[in-house]
């Protein structure tokens, strides 16, 4: 890529950095400091605003360069994960989003804790929930790293590795100074213009086709050399069983991963009611659910114009689809249109990814400090010094997000993103179901459905072809490779749910009745809510 | 709830309703009332579990979860398992290059955004308003039990 070529992505970088640098001082102005404040954002957002936060946090790099990036590679395989994404927000807006509005107050543990014996149940779920969330950090950083590869082509591995911890700084700095507030404002933002520039991209194929979305399908399907197979599910997870075990495990974890991700869990927080949560979430599907159909356009368009063989020449992973999609459609590369589009969709790439990492290092380190930190530590300061400790949690996570991020650099990310739904699914939410929903629940039962879906899950992650045992895993060299499927989550999230069920029957507590209805009444009616 | 630091109720407390006792109360007996209720709160939620009003309110969101719940969970493993099972069938073709497993992708689409309006047009019908009652009713019974004690 010529010099001419990077320069406005780079000034449009520059410009989203400085308007979410003057987001995050402008809102610390007034900062008070206090643990509502950092972790909810005062919890005085309108379920618009509420709304476009969710999908901007929601609408990763993953969904807008990995899924477009998958659908132009491997053509109807990839659109499972568009409907299974947003299939999911009905597990959220029928069984979650209102209850745990009413029943909780900063993360997923409060609403579990209320129920049970505090500390173990605090110490279960804040793990489970730091896991999942570093894993999901992974994915965006890894994606940060691609994409700025892309734009200063050629130069490699130094400027990807400097752009993962440029993002991860970024992050740290949003996060332990802007709190909530700045996270949800830069999330907004981000929502905006991404949506923006998919609408952009999306009219653009459908013009270069005459608003004919058939042809766009043919001359995909032609383009890809699969002729009408690449419009028909198969490619990608169609050849043996164990492809096809994969794809649906895969689609397990998608549905119900996202009711269980602690940064969606923590957007509830910052509306007042569980009818503005429950508002919120209805415009969160409008949105995700028009992004969602505009990735299949601009993936089959990317098939249809660029063709999967320049795709994957690209990025093997074909997350550089829709950037090489703009560039064409502004008119191909050394046009002053495609260096525009280009840097616009680079840009706005680049800005939906130090959003999500926001969103995700701040619900993270909530967990930290006020899960993991306050049960472990007996004496606990004053609130104010949880806010603290979430401000040093935040640098923790971070660092260990660069780490990870450095080294799993070369996986699809909307993949590394399936597997952190599968941790979700299997380690976050039969523990939350089970407490809202199930009277004779308990203690233990509570602790062995987070640890009995979380380890399993992880375990089996790291058994699985995706971490060795494969040219393609994150350690070609060794294979200590046991497990067939890549996504865990056929197998682990029954797991989860199983093992809650056993832990409560082996259990020797009753359940308390008193806090059962405290819950129940709490969760539908709102009582007391926070 | 093991609590070990009743003290400081107004912060550790996560059922601690900072909203709601600011609407139409004067904030001191409501701050008054708060760590009275902890002495004789659980009685009060029993109560209102209790009464049929909320079992009203219980019923009409479970009859309409559940249902809703099962048919879109079977419909999209059924999409899935299809997809992977029967590719063959997902490529018939209906209309031009459109073939019945995008009919059925894009049907999930609009499936959701069916159920989605459904299900808030049957809560904001059917719930809300007798939510928001029992959300008073539970917190004035249980300041009431705060001031009695």
């Amino acid at each position: 890529m010529t010099g001419d070529h990077r320069l406005p992505a780079l000034l449009l970088f520059g410009a989203f950095v400085a308007v979410t640098l003057v987001i995050t001082t402008w809102v610390s102005r007034h900062r008070q400091g206090s643990a509502e404040e950092f972790y909810a954002g005062g919890r005085l957002f309108s379920p618009m605003e509420n709304g476009f936060a969710i999908a901007g946090d929601y609408m990763s790099a993953a969904s807008f360069l990995g899924i477009s990036g998958l659908i132009a590679l491997v053509g109807y395989d990839g659109m499972l994960y568009s409907v299974g994404f947003l299939v999911a927000w009905l597990v959220v807006l029928f069984l979650v989003a209102e209850l745990v509005r009413n029943c909780g107050r900063f993360t997923l543990a409060d609403v579990v804790a209320a129920r049970m014996r505090e500390r173990p149940v605090r110490i279960a779920a804040g793990t489970s929930s730091v896991t999942v969330s570093v894993l999901y950090l992974v994915a965006q950083m890894v994606g940060a790293g691609s994409l700025v590869a892309l734009l200063l082509g050629g130069t490699g591995e130094a400027t990807r590795a400097w752009t993962v911890v440029g993002v991860g700084v970024l992050m740290v700095i949003y996060v332990s100074l802007g709190g909530m507030r700045a996270t949800t404002w830069i999330q907004i933002v981000k929502a905006v213009l991404l949506l923006g520039g998919t609408i952009a991209l999306t009219v653009l194929v459908l013009l270069r086709f005459h608003g004919d979305f058939n042809r766009l399908l043919l001359t995909a399907a032609e383009r890809s050399g699969h002729g009408e197979a690449f419009l028909a599910p198969g490619l990608a997870y169609g050849g043996d069983w164990t492809a096809r075990f994969d794809f649906i495990s895969l689609g397990l974890a998608l549905v119900l991963g996202t009711a269980g991700l602690p940064h969606i869990l923590s957007r509830f927080y910052t509306v007042p009611t569980a009818r503005a949560a429950r508002r919120s979430v209805v415009w969160a599907i409008g949105l995700i659910g028009g992004f969602y159909l505009m990735t299949i356009v601009l993936g089959f368009g990317a098939a249809a114009l660029i063709g999967p063989d320049t795709v994957r020449a690209s990025n093997a992973s074909g997350n550089t689809a829709v950037p090489l999609l703009a560039l064409d459609l502004g008119g191909g590369a050394g046009s002053t249109g495609g260096t525009i589009l280009f840097a616009i969709v680079a840009a706005v790439a680049f800005a939906t990814i130090l959003a999500v990492v926001a969103g995700i290092t701040l619900a993270s380190s909530a967990s930290v400090a006020h899960d993991l930190y306050a049960s472990l530590r007996r004496r606990r300061g004053k609130p104010r010094s949880e806010v603290a400790v979430a401000r040093v949690a935040s640098v923790g996570i971070g660092l260990v997000a660069i780490g990870l991020g450095l080294l799993a650099r070369d996986l699809n990310v909307a993949f590394l993103v399936g597997l952190a739904f599968a941790v979700a699914a299997s380690a976050n939410l039969p523990v939350l179901l089970y407490s809202l929903f199930w009277r004779g629940f308990t203690t233990r039962g509570a602790v062995w459905a987070v640890y009995g879906g979380l380890i399993p899950a992880v375990v089996l992650v790291l058994l699985s072809p995706v971490v060795s045992g494969s040219p393609a895993s994150l350690f070609p060299g060794a294979d200590f490779q046991l497990f067939p499927l890549q996504n865990p989550g056929l197998v682990s999230v029954p797991l989860g749910f199983l093992a809650g069920w056993l832990g409560t029957l082996t259990s020797p507590e009753v359940p308390d009745e008193a806090k059962h209805a405290e819950t129940e009444v709490r969760s539908l009616t709102g009582a007391g809510a926070a | 709830m093991q609590r070990s630091n009743s003290g400081d109720v107004r912060y550790d407390d996560p059922w601690y309703d900072a909203l709601a006792s600011g609407w139409g109360e004067s904030a001191g007996p409501a701050e008054a009332a708060v760590p009275a209720r902890r002495a004789d709160g659980a009685d009060v939620y029993l109560e209102v579990q209790r009464s049929a009003a909320f079992q009203e309110v219980r019923s009409r969101y479970r009859r309409f979860v559940v249902p809703a719940v099962a048919a879109f969970l079977t419909w999209y493993v059924a999409y899935v398992v299809t997809a992977t099972t029967a590719p063959g069938l997902m490529a018939r073709p209906v209309a031009g290059a459109v073939n019945l497993g995008m009919l059925a992708g894009l049907g999930q689409f609009l499936t959701t955004f069916l159920l989605t309006w459904a299900y808030v047009r049957h809560a904001r019908l059917r719930r809300d308003r007798a939510a928001l009652e029992l959300r008073w009713d539970a917190q004035e019974l249980a300041r009431g039990r705060g001031g009695a004690a």
